[in-house]
């Protein structure tokens, strides 16, 4: 008996003791100390339900009043307003106009949240200051001649499956006819392809709905291949062109071996869009000067304003670009300046490429987000006008024409293509669209946004009369294109919408001759007549063209490099970048080599010594893992800046030339130590004193 | 010789005894047992955290400390102690970083024996792993105290920044910086193995003690 109990007591304390034992350090620390850190930092952003008490009603009263501002006005500041460490729900990607840049802007606060380099060098970034060999100039050479400049009009973001995939972002630069792609993970441009036809161009850039292609449509009519020909020459010799930049998402670059181009007679060619589900396979580019115009004021001919807006009918050109890659990897291509060029006789021959007629002049062409319509906005025309792609389809095959071009492409019958117009006011330009069925359209002459009623399938998502104006909201002025958040996608997302105004005029203070562009957000939630402007951005860098609105959470941005001495042009580990231990300057003949590495607050080594006319090539790395802790590196006389990222691999090769003491320095502010993060470039003088080289 | 040995080791346990308070027997070498699992799943769990906060790291710092190593934000915090002359992390307990698994293992080993030995000599086994978490915070403590009274007079914020001695535990100071630190699961297993191990020692000498009484017994009778 006695044993039992003893064994029973034994059985309590045995349990005790593990219990004791395992739960104390279970309960006793937590997981994850991380999460227990933000724990105990507090909750200093988290939101609170409002209720405003009478005395802060009197408060917000007294507020608006001494500032004017009425009830519209305060409930737009609160759809807005964003407070601090809080994020937006959007990200615009928009094109920076002749500034050559792309800038990111979030929404709902429009404030500006960097702009990203493309076809300009920038500074700040250190984009095209990294000594003579710098691959950023190489990149942007014509020539032989530095274009250090572009005019980025249309960004396109990557797709998959039509949606957007927030990977890369894609612009063209009309100036020069160039496509950058720039990677999102580090915001930064990648890659400058040059068409090799034509000069300058418009439609660029558009992706098919799987990024397999970037469009660039043309624009002016030239000889392909920077050709020469007199305007007299115009129909005979002058082309129209698009180009399909095959992209290897891959590697994150066009592969230009893979790219080929379609002749176009020389219409001048507008903007493109690709079509998707229903349409998928297509891509349609607007055209005008139908007319062949050529212009000459000088002579006393109409001038082109005019010459190239004399017929009420341009062309919309539809593409079947699946069949074209077709043809071209059979090898029907011909070849002008090294490109694969498929001929306008062999684009007719295989059926490639139709016209469908177009009111006057169009702008944009716009692809419905189910695909089935296409929708042509009629700039010198009151309508938009719907073009069916299942009529399209059938009109071809059974070859419902209404005749030829001069040059033998298939035109065909307006009636039979046409789904509906829908006249919406003035100067109608760009169409983008929301999650409700409705259509917004750009109205520049009105300096309106038009949102208007979609048939089809669409005409269920609406209590509206299909292919019907709703409403207009007024917005200040000339607005040029538009962009509803994620609004040319196969799943728009309604909520906002940016008017991308060319003219501010009296929306903001003086800012001399020179006004900043205007980008408003306007809430398009609410369906119906409501449509509210909420704010308005002054965009003062360049005069922005179009514009994408990307839902944040979609771009996986790096916040540093992932491993230190990243090379940022091939997006890897450099075997180059100098690791710590290994810092110095060694020399082989005139070539120095210089093994540098950055870290709060210093530069290793301090002082480099050189003779004048040494070769030198810099490396230098950021040996830095901290979100933010940046560092330049300048060598002021030389017109040397870096921009080192936590981690970031770079290489600057600059000839010695100018003896004299040369201190270089971190450009960003880094640490407290910042101005102690310098060093000196010795460039002893070839022959003479250093007085001498100071004369 | 034979003898001394039977009397360290202590007398086995005659089958029919084993048979009838199996459980009496059992529990010692249960208790041991569990307290050697808990130890070696300490090995991969932190023994230490320490989080830094300062306004231009919202996000927090953190070291984590293993038997084995450092992990966490430690080229961040290595970096910032260079500006009050700290040498790196890296440089302290190298020692005890380089052997802590092997300490392990033998502890482990150590109280694996402690089950088969009969003897109150048993404890002198289970004394490393009793008091291993002692001698854990008192290592850390002697680190942190030479690591913060050593700094190099040289260091850019030597004129802000005196020696001192960083907190083990608890919240502390340096600069604009606030430190949170705390013993991790990996520590508490430790304590939990101690604890386990004193109490399977409790439970040792219930069941052997009477059994060595016994033999000394006979063994006196022998001898007399």
């Amino acid at each position: 008996m006695k044993t039992t109990e003893r064994t029973n007591r034994g059985r309590k304390a045995l349990l005790a003791m593990i219990v004791s034992g395992t739960a104390l350090g279970w309960f006793a620390s937590p997981a994850d100390a991380q999460q227990e850190g933000r724990r105990r930092r507090g909750a200093a952003q988290e939101a609170k339900a409002v209720e405003l008490a009478p005395d802060q009603v009197a408060q917000l009263t007294k507020i608006a009043n001494e500032r004017r501002l009425n009830v519209d006005d305060l409930l737009a500041a609160a759809k807005t307003y964003t407070p601090s460490g809080r994020h937006d729900e959007y990200v615009l990607f928009s094109s920076g106009g002749q500034s050559g840049q792309v800038f990111a802007i979030g929404v709902p606060s429009m404030r500006l949240l960097r702009s990203i380099a493309v076809f300009t060098p920038e500074s700040w970034q250190g984009y095209g200051f990294a000594g003579k060999d710098d691959p950023v100039i190489e990149r942007l050479k014509f020539k032989g001649t530095l274009n250090a400049w572009g005019d980025t009009h249309h960004p396109a973001l990557s797709e998959t499956k039509g949606d957007y995939d927030g990977q890369y972002l894609f612009i063209g630069d009309k100036a020069n006819a160039r496509v950058a792609v720039i990677d999102l993970r580090d915001w930064e441009t990648k890659q400058i392809v040059k068409n090799p036809l034509t000069i300058s161009d418009h439609g660029a850039s558009f992706v098919t709905p799987d990024t397999d292609y970037i469009i660039e449509g043309g624009q002016y009519g030239t000889v392909l291949g920077y050709g020469y020909a007199p305007p007299e020459d115009y129909q005979k010799s002058y082309r129209g062109m698009v180009t399909m930049w095959k992209f290897d998402r891959e590697k994150g670059r066009i592969d230009e071996t893979k790219s080929f181009a379609l002749e176009l007679p020389p219409y001048w060619q507008d903007l493109a869009d690709a079509g998707k589900l229903a349409s998928d396979g297509y891509f349609f580019v607007n055209s005008f000067n139908t007319e062949l115009a050529t212009g000459g004021i000088e002579k006393g001919n109409p001038p082109f304003e005019a010459g190239v807006s004399k017929r009420d009918m341009d062309y919309l050109h539809i593409v079947d670009w699946k069949k074209a890659e077709q043809v071209f990897k059979s090898g029907k291509a011909k070849t002008i300046n090294g490109f694969p060029v498929i001929g306008l006789d062999t684009s007719i021959a295989e059926g490639l490429l139709y016209f469908a007629p177009e009111p006057k002049s169009p702008h944009g062409v716009d692809v419905t987000p189910d695909g089935k319509f296409m929708v042509v906005a009629g700039k010198l025309d009151p309508h938009v006008t719907v073009y069916s792609i299942d009529k399209v389809k059938k009109a071809i095959a059974e070859k419902k024409y209404s005749g030829k071009d001069a040059y033998g492409v298939p035109i065909l019958d307006f009636d039979a293509v046409m789904e509906a117009q829908v006249e919406l006011g003035l100067g109608p330009l760009h169409t983008q669209f929301d999650n409700k069925g409705y259509a917004y359209t750009s109205l520049f002459l009105d300096s309106a946004v038009a949102r208007w009623s979609l048939g089809g399938d669409f005409a269920k998502l609406h209590s509206e009369q299909p292919w019907k104006l709703v409403t207009k909201t007024p917005v200040q002025y000339n607005i040029g294109h538009l962009s509803a958040a994620e609004g040319d996608t196969v799943s728009p997302d309604g909520n906002y919408l940016i008017a991308m105004n060319k003219w501010s005029v009296d929306r903001f203070l003086c800012t001399g001759p020179l006004l900043p562009q205007n980008f408003q957000l306007v809430d398009i939630a609410a369906p119906g007549t409501t449509m509210p402007v909420l704010y308005d951005m002054p965009v003062g860098v360049g005069e922005p063209h179009y514009c994408q609105m990307i839902k944040a959470d979609k771009l996986k941005s790096w916040p540093v490099y992932p491993e230190v001495g990243w090379n940022t042009h091939t997006q890897s580990l450099d075997p180059r970048a100098p690791k710590k231990g290994e810092e110095g300057v060694t020399r082989d003949g005139n070539k120095v080599l210089v093994k540098s590495i950055a870290i709060r607050s210093h530069f290793t080594p301090e002082h480099v010594e050189v003779n004048e006319g040494d070769i030198v090539t810099w490396r230098i790395v950021a040996a830095e893992t901290t979100q933010d802790a940046t560092h330049g590196f300048c060598i002021g006389a030389y017109n040397i800046n870096l921009s080192l990222e936590p981690g970031e691999f770079e290489e600057v090769t600059f000839v010695a030339d100018k003896p004299g003491t040369y201190p270089f320095y971190c450009t960003e502010f880094c640490s407290a130590l910042h101005l102690e993060m310098m060093g000196y470039l010795h460039v002893k003088p070839k022959s003479g004193s250093v007085s001498d080289a100071a004369h | 010789m034979c003898k001394i040995l039977e009397a360290v080791v202590g007398p086995r346990i005659a089958p029919e005894e084993l048979r009838e308070n199996r459980l009496r027997y059992a529990t010692p070498t249960i208790l041991f047992m569990l307290a050697r699992v808990l130890l070696l799943i300490s090995v991969f769990l932190p023994y230490w955290h320490m989080e830094l906060e300062a306004p231009q790291y919202p996000k927090g710092l953190f070291l984590t400390a293993y038997v084995n190593h450092l992990s966490g934000d430690v080229r961040e915090i290595d970096g910032l102690n260079h500006y009050i002359g700290m040498r790196p992390l890296g440089e302290a307990a190298a020692f005890e970083r380089a052997a802590g698994v092997w300490m392990v293992i033998a502890m482990f080993l150590l109280v694996e024996g402690a089950a088969f030995i009969h003897s109150k000599w048993a404890v002198l086994l289970a004394v490393p792993a009793i008091a291993f978490p002692i001698v854990f915070v008192a290592d850390l403590y002697f680190w942190m105290r030479t690591f913060g009274l050593n700094l190099n007079p040289d260091a850019p914020l030597s004129a802000s920044v005196k020696p001192f001695v960083p907190t083990v535990i608890g919240e502390g100071g340096i600069g604009q910086f606030k430190t949170y630190a705390e013993m991790g699961t990996g520590y508490w297993l430790a304590v939990g193995c101690a604890v386990l191990t004193i109490a399977g020692f409790v439970f040792h000498r219930r069941a052997y003690k009477p059994l060595m009484e016994r033999m000394n017994a006979e063994m006196r009778k022998a001898v007399a």
